[in-house]
C-alpha cells in the first residue's frame, strides 16, 4: 500500500485513499446489508420475537400482580409466616370484586391453583360474593369459606405474586418454589420431568445410534454404485421425505399393532402363538422404530454427500500399503467419514428430541417424550409458562450438546453436504 | 513371447485379458516380462489400457483371463494388501486426517512393525525425499510438489521390491514435473526397486525409463529402450507418439533388401529403410524426424524440392514448415548456429536426409 | 405476479361486499366424526337452509388453547365452539368466552321457559348445553360375553386382554373408584382425600400393564374393530354408531357411566354476533335437541325433547334406550363434578402423568 506509514496516500482527487476506500467500502456494506434486511426484518418479528416473548414467559409472570394489585402490594411486605392482617384481607376483597367485574377471577384462581392445588374454587366462588362484603372483611371472608384463614392460601397467593419467578423452572426440574423463596423437590408420586428429560435424551441417542448403524451401509452403498443405481435408491431414501408424517406413522400402526402385519405374519410363521402376539407398538419400542425410520434420511443425506467426495483411491492405496479390508475401512475411510457422521448425528438428534407426533401417536405410555409435555401444557393444562421453561431447559440441553459436540468434535468438522 | 514361466522375469503378463462390459476387450492379449531392478514405462494415450495393466498388476482389478506372475509366483487370487506392491496414485491419495509421519508409519503399523523400527524408518523415508522437517504436517498444508514425495515416500517406507506409480506427476506444473522426474529416476537409481510407470507423457517416459511399453487399443505397439523406440519405430504409432514426426504417403513401387522405393502422389520417389511396409504395390507411411533433415545450398540427386511456408523463431532453432511432394505439413528444424542458412517464405530449397532416416512404416 | 394480486384484490373485494350483502358466515367448531355430523344433519343444514347464512365447519380435539391463542392475538376466527363443561366455565372465569343472555333461547313448545326447562346445571353463564353426554365401557359381543358391570372391566382375571382407556384422569379416577366398590354418591368426597386418590391410581395399577391409551373419541371404536382391545371406555355416542351405523357387534354396558354436558360456547370478541347467537338459540331448541338424537346417541340437554325422540335415522332403531338419560342405564352413574376437576385438574394431570410415565 503506502510506503511511509507517517503520509497518508491522496488518491487522484485529493482526498486521503484512506478514507475514500473506506467510504466505497461503506456503499458496498450498505448495500449487502439492505439486500439482507428483508430476512432480517422477518426473522425478529416472525421468529426470534415470539420465541424471545414465549421463552421469557418461563420466568416472568405478571398476571397475579397485574390483576390483583392491591393484594401484591400488601403481600410485598408480607413475611410469609405472620397471621395476614386486616389490611390484607380488605386488599385480597378489593382485588376480588374488581377481577369479577373484568373477568378475570378464574385467571388468577387458575394462577393461585398451580401454587395450591385444590384453591381454584376458593377464589371464583369467593369472588362471586366478594362484593356484597363488608368490613371487617377478615371475618367476612372467613365466614364464606373457612380456608381464607389457612396461611397456605396466604403462601401460595405470595409465591403467585412475584413477577419474576423461578418457580416454573424449579417445576420444570421437579422441585417447586415456597413461599419462603426456597426450593424443595416435588413429593415422589409429582416428580416426572427430570425422568421424561432423561428418557428423552436416551430415545434420541438410540434413535441416533440406530439411524446411523442402518444409514452408513445405505450411504456406503449409494456413494460407490454407479450414478443410474443409486438416484433410484436415492429415491427410495428420499420417499419418505415427501410422505406425511401421519400417513407414515399410521402405516407403522398397521404395521406393529398386535393385530398388524407383522404379528399375523409371526403367527403365520409360528414365533409366537395366537394369543400371545408381540407387543410392538404404544410403547417404546414403537416411538424407537417409528422415529428411526422417520429420521433415517437426515442421517443418510449428509453421509452420502460425504462419502461421494472421497476418491476410492484412499482405500486403494491403504490395501496397496498392505491394509486388509477392515484396517482400510477402518483407520483410513471411516474417520474420514466423520464430518458426515457428526453432521448426521447432530441433525438427527437434535430432530429427535423435539419430537412429538411420533411419540404421541405410536408412544404409549413408556414411549413419551418431554415435547408431549410441553404439547400437553400448551394445548391442555394451557400453563404456558411451564411449558416455557420446559422448552428453554430443552434448548438449554441440546445448546450444553451441541457446545459438547464443538469442542470435542469441531463443528467445523461437520459437513452438510 | 514364449508361454511358460520366465526365469529372469520380476513381474510377467501372460496372455493377460480385461474387459469391463464383456462385449470389448480393453486389455488384449497382453504380453509383458519386467525385470528385476528395471524401470519400466506404460506409455499411450488416454483408453489404451495401460492404466488397466497398472491397476491388474496392484490387484484393485483381476484379469479377466490369462495371469501375472510376481516373483514366478501367479498372483490372480492374491488379494492387494498381500502383494506387498507399493503405489503412488495420481492424486497421491495421503490419508488427510493423518500427518505426514502417520501417512508413512501407517503401512509399517499394519505390519506390526516396533514403534522405534517405524520411526527410523519414516524418518528415513523421509530424509530421501528430503521432507524431514514436514513430518508433523498435514497432508493439506503442503504444496503439490511437496505431497507428491511424500507420497513416493509412502510407497517406498516398506520396502517393497515393485513399486507402481500412475501418472504421479500430472497434477503439477512443467517445471516442477521435470524436477521430480529426476528425483524419481535418482531415487530408483539409488534403491535398485523395480518400477512400473503409467505416463501418456512422452517426454516424461523417454528420461525415466529403461524399456517403455507404448500402448494403443489394448496392445503393446512396441517395447523397447527409449532409444530405440525414438530412433527406430516399429510402427507408425510409435513413430509419431514419441516425438516429433513427418509423415508423407506414398506406394511401394520396389523392396530391395532393406531398401523400399516409394512413390508419392505426384510422381516423384524416395529411398527409405525397409521396416514396416506391407509390399511392392501396397501403400505407406514414410516416417522422418524434422531434426534428421538438412538443407542443401544446391541440388543433388538424392535431394527432394521444398516450399517454404512458414518460419517461427524458437530461440535455440528455427521451425519451417514447408510444402513437399504436396504434403504441406512437413517440419524441418533448422539449428540456429552459426552460419545456417538463411531462408524466406516463398522460396524453394532442397532437403536430403540419410535413407536410414526415413523409415517406410505401416499406413494408419 | 403484480396482476395476479390484483386480480385477487379484487375477487375478495367482490366476495366481501357480496357476503355483507347476501348472506353471514359462522365457523362452528367440534369434535369431528359421527358427532359433528349429527350437528351438521340435525342444527347446520336446517339453520342455513331458513336463514340463507352459511356454515363452516370445522374439527378440533377439546381444550380451550387455541381459542386462548385467538383472543390474546385479537385475531377471533371462530364463532361457535363445542366444549366440556369445564372448559365452559373455566373459559367463562379467565374472559376468553362472550357471556351469553339465557333468554334469548326459546322457550318449549308448551310454554316453559327455557331456563327452567333445560336439565339443571346445564345453563352455566358463557354457555348453552346442546347434549348429555356419557363416559361409558364397551366391548364386542362375539369376543367377550358375561360382563356384568364396571367391577369387570378392571377385573383382568376373568376377562384378560387389552382394555382401552382415555388417556387422561379424568373419569378413569372415578370409575376405578366405583369398580372398587365405592357409590356413586360417595366418589367425589373420596377423591377429595389423599387415601381416596391413591386407591383410585391403585385400581388403575391393577390393569396398567394391559391398558392402550386413546386419545381422540374416534380411537375407542376402531380399537375395538381391530381386536386391539378387548374392552375399552368411550363416549357413547360413538359406539351406538359404530353399532347401529356400521353394524358393529358392540355393546354398550350403562354401569358406573359418567355424564357429562356438551355445550355451545363462544370466544370472546367472535365477530357476526348477531347470526352467532341467532343460531345457538336455534339449535338448542326443543325440536333441533330431539333432532339431533336421532343421528348420535346424546341425550338432549332439554326436558321437553324427551318426549319428541324417536328412531335412529335408519329408521327402525329405538333412540330412547340408548340415551345416557333413560331411565334403565342410571342405575349406577354418576354426574361429572366440574368443581372437582378445575379445583384439582393440574395436580391430578400431573400425578396421572408421572404415574402413566413409570
Amino acid at each position: 500500500m503506502s510506503d511511509t506509514h507517517n503520509a497518508p496516500v491522496i488518491a487522484a482527487d485529493g482526498t486521503p485513499l484512506k478514507a475514500r476506500l473506506a467510504r466505497a467500502l461503506f456503499r458496498r456494506k450498505l448495500d449487502a446489508f439492505l439486500l439482507v434486511s428483508p430476512l432480517l426484518v422477518f426473522l425478529l418479528v416472525f421468529f426470534l420475537a415470539p420465541i424471545g416473548w414465549f421463552l421469557s414467559k418461563g420466568f416472568h409472570d405478571d398476571l397475579f400482580s397485574t390483576e390483583m394489585p392491591n393484594t401484591s402490594a400488601v403481600l410485598a411486605d408480607w413475611d410469609g409466616t405472620t397471621e395476614p392482617t386486616e389490611a390484607h384481607y380488605a386488599a385480597l376483597v378489593t382485588d376480588l370484586v374488581e377481577t369479577r367485574k373484568t373477568r378475570t377471577i378464574g385467571k388468577v384462581a387458575t394462577r393461585v391453583n398451580r401454587e395450591l392445588s385444590g384453591s381454584r374454587s376458593l377464589f371464583t366462588s369467593t369472588a362471586r360474593k366478594a362484593a356484597k362484603m363488608e368490613a371487617p372483611f377478615k371475618d367476612a371472608l372467613i365466614k364464606t369459606k373457612k380456608d381464607w384463614g389457612e396461611i397456605a392460601v396466604w403462601q401460595a397467593m405470595k409465591a403467585a405474586s412475584r413477577t419474576f419467578t423461578i418457580g416454573y423452572y424449579a417445576n420444570a426440574l421437579d422441585r417447586r418454589q415456597l413461599a419462603d423463596g426456597s426450593v424443595v423437590a416435588q413429593p415422589e408420586e409429582r416428580r416426572i420431568h427430570v425422568k421424561l428429560l432423561i428418557r428423552t435424551l436416551e430415545i434420541s441417542f438410540q434413535v441416533t445410534l440406530y439411524c446411523l448403524l442402518l444409514g452408513y451401509p445405505i450411504a456406503y452403498l449409494l456413494a460407490t454404485l454407479p450414478n443410474r443405481t443409486s438416484n433410484l435408491l436415492m429415491i427410495l431414501v428420499l420417499l419418505p421425505f415427501w410422505t406425511s408424517i401421519l400417513v407414515r406413522t399410521t402405516a407403522w400402526i398397521a404395521m406393529l399393532q398386535s393385530q398388524g402385519v407383522l404379528n399375523d405374519v409371526f403367527v403365520f410363521l409360528g414365533v409366537t402363538p395366537d394369543e400371545a402376539r408381540f407387543s410392538l407398538i404404544y410403547n417404546k419400542l414403537g416411538t424407537l422404530i417409528a422415529m428411526t425410520h422417520i429420521l433415517l434420511p437426515f442421517m443418510v443425506l449428509p453421509l452420502y454427500s460425504v462419502m461421494k467426495g472421497i476418491p476410492p483411491s484412499y482405500v486403494r492405496a491403504a490395501k496397496s500399503l498392505g491394509a486388509t479390508n477392515w484396517t482400510a475401512f477402518w483407520r483410513v475411510y471411516a474417520p474420514q467419514t466423520v464430518p458426515g457422521i457428526g453432521a448426521g448425528a447432530i441433525l438427527v438428534f437434535i430432530v429427535a428430541i423435539g419430537y412429538y407426533i411420533t411419540p404421541a401417536l405410536v408412544g404409549g405410555q413408556d414411549g413419551q417424550m418431554i415435547s408431549n409435555f410441553i404439547d400437553f401444557h400448551m394445548r391442555r393444562s394451557l400453563n404456558w409458562n411451564l411449558a416455557a421453561a420446559l422448552g428453554t431447559v430443552l434448548l438449554l440441553v441440546v445448546l450444553t450438546l451441541y457446545w459438547v459436540y464443538d469442542r470435542v468434535v469441531g463443528i467445523d468438522n461437520m459437513k452438510l453436504g | 513371447m514364449t508361454s511358460g514361466p520366465n526365469v529372469d522375469a520380476f513381474v510377467e503378463f501372460e496372455r493377460v485379458q480385461k474387459s469391463y462390459d464383456g462385449e470389448s476387450l480393453v486389455v488384449k492379449d497382453l504380453n509383458l516380462s519386467i525385470g528385476k531392478g528395471e524401470f519400466l514405462t506404460m506409455l499411450g494415450p488416454s483408453g489404451s489400457g495401460k492404466t488397466t495393466c497398472l491397476m491388474m498388476l496392484a490387484g484393485f482389478e483381476t484379469a479377466t483371463h490369462g495371469e501375472i506372475r510376481l516373483n514366478g509366483r501367479g498372483i490372480n487370487n492374491i488379494p492387494p494388501h498381500k502383494r506387498g506392491i507399493g503405489m503412488v496414485f495420481q492424486n497421491y491419495a495421503l490419508f488427510p486426517h493423518m500427518s505426514v509421519n502417520e501417512n508413512l508409519a501407517f503401512p509399517l503399523q499394519v505390519r506390526g512393525l516396533s514403534k522405534s523400527e517405524t520411526e527410523s524408518k519414516v524418518k528415513r523415508a523421509l530424509d530421501m525425499v528430503q521432507m524431514g522437517a514436514f513430518g508433523n504436517r498435514r497432508p493439506a498444508q503442503l504444496s503439490g510438489g511437496q505431497q507428491q514425495r511424500i507420497a513416493v515416500a509412502r510407497a517406498l517406507v516398506f520396502d517393497p521390491e515393485l513399486v507402481l506409480m500412475d501418472e504421479p506427476l500430472g497434477a503439477l506444473d512443467k517445471q516442477l514435473r521435470e524436477q521430480m522426474q529426476y528425483e524419481i529416476k535418482h531415487i530408483h537409481e539409488n534403491l535398485g526397486v523395480t518400477v512400473v510407470y503409467v505416463t501418456h507423457d512422452q517426454s516424461e517416459a523417454l528420461t525415466m525409463s529403461d524399456r517403455i511399453a507404448v500402448f494403443n487399443d489394448g496392445v503393446i505397439q512396441q517395447l523397447a529402450d527409449p532409444e530405440t523406440l525414438y530412433e527406430r519405430p516399429d510402427n507408425s504409432f510409435c513413430a509419431q507418439f514419441i516425438g516429433e514426426n513427418n509423415k508423407l504417403g506414398g506406394k511401394v513401387i520396389a523392396i530391395d533388401g532393406d531398401t523400399a522405393t516409394v512413390e508419392f502422389d505426384d510422381g516423384a520417389t524416395c529411398k527409405a529403410l525397409a521396416c514396416n511396409c506391407e509390399g511392392v504395390g501396397e501403400r505407406s507411411l514414410l516416417s522422418i524426424r524434422p531434426e534428421r533433415v538438412k538443407i542443401e545450398s544446391s541440388q543433388t540427386p538424392d535431394s527432394v524440392s521444398a516450399r517454404v511456408l512458414e518460419l517461427i523463431y524458437l530461440g535455440d532453432h528455427i521451425r519451417c514448415r514447408m510444402d513437399v511432394h504436396g504434403h504441406n505439413g512437413f517440419i524441418v528444424k533448422v539449428p540456429n548456429s552459426a552460419g545456417h542458412a538463411q531462408m524466406n517464405v516463398g522460396e524453394t530449397v532442397n532437403l536430403t536426409w540419410e535413407r536410414e532416416d526415413c523409415r517406410a512404416l505401416d499406413v494408419i | 405476479m403484480k396482476l395476479k394480486q390484483l386480480a385477487f384484490g379484487v375477487a375478495t373485494a367482490i366476495t366481501a361486499v357480496s357476503a355483507a350483502q347476501a348472506a353471514e358466515s359462522i365457523t362452528v367448531v367440534s369434535w369431528g366424526g359421527a358427532y359433528t355430523k349429527s350437528q351438521v344433519e340435525a342444527y347446520h343444514k336446517p339453520w342455513m337452509a331458513e336463514t340463507g347464512n352459511t356454515i363452516i365447519s370445522e374439527d378440533y380435539n377439546g381444550g380451550l388453547s387455541e381459542v386462548k391463542s385467538q383472543v390474546e392475538a385479537g385475531n377471533v376466527k371462530w364463532n361457535v365452539l363445542d366444549v366440556e363443561y369445564s372448559d365452559a366455565v373455566r373459559g367463562c372465569d379467565e374472559g376468553l368466552l362472550e357471556p351469553i343472555d339465557h333468554s334469548i333461547l326459546p322457550a318449549a313448545p308448551d310454554g316453559t321457559a327455557a331456563i327452567d326447562d333445560f336439565i339443571e346445571g346445564a345453563l352455566p353463564e358463557c354457555a348453552v348445553s346442546n347434549i348429555v353426554w356419557s363416559t361409558i365401557f364397551a366391548y364386542d359381543t362375539t369376543k367377550t360375553s358375561g360382563v356384568e358391570g364396571i367391577a369387570d372391566f378392571f377385573d383382568l382375571e376373568k376377562f384378560p386382554g387389552k382394555r382401552g382407556i382415555r388417556k387422561n384422569p379424568k373419569a378413569n379416577l372415578e370409575m376405578a373408584l366405583m369398580a372398587d366398590g365405592v357409590a356413586a354418591g360417595d366418589v367425589y368426597d373420596m377423591l377429595e382425600t389423599p387415601e381416596g386418590i391413591d386407591r383410585a391410581f391403585a385400581k388403575l395399577d391393577s390393569i396398567k400393564s394391559e391398558v392402550v391409551w386413546w386419545e381422540a373419541g374416534a380411537q375407542p371404536p376402531q380399537l375395538l374393530a381391530d381386536g386391539e382391545v378387548i374392552m375399552t371406555t368411550a363416549y357413547n355416542g360413538r359406539i351406538f354408531n359404530a353399532a347401529a351405523g356400521e353394524g358393529q357387534p358392540f355393546e354398550v354396558n350403562w354401569d358406573g357411566q359418567i355424564l357429562d354436558f356438551d355445550l355451545w360456547v363462544i370466544p370472546k370478541g367472535a365477530p357476526n354476533m348477531e347470526a352467532t347467537l341467532d343460531f345457538i338459540a336455534f339449535s338448542t331448541d326443543t325440536q333441533r335437541l330431539a333432532d339431533q338424537a336421532s343421528w348420535i346417541a346424546y341425550g338432549p340437554a332439554r326436558k321437553s325433547s324427551g318426549a319428541l325422540v324417536g328412531l335412529y335415522n335408519d329408521g327402525k332403531t329405538e333412540m330412547a334406550p340408548h340415551m345416557p338419560t333413560a331411565e334403565a342405564n342410571l342405575g349406577n352413574a354418576l354426574v361429572n363434578n366440574f368443581e372437582f376437576w378445575a379445583d384439582n385438574q393440574d395436580e391430578l394431570n400431573e400425578r396421572f402423568n408421572a404415574w402413566l410415565a413409570l
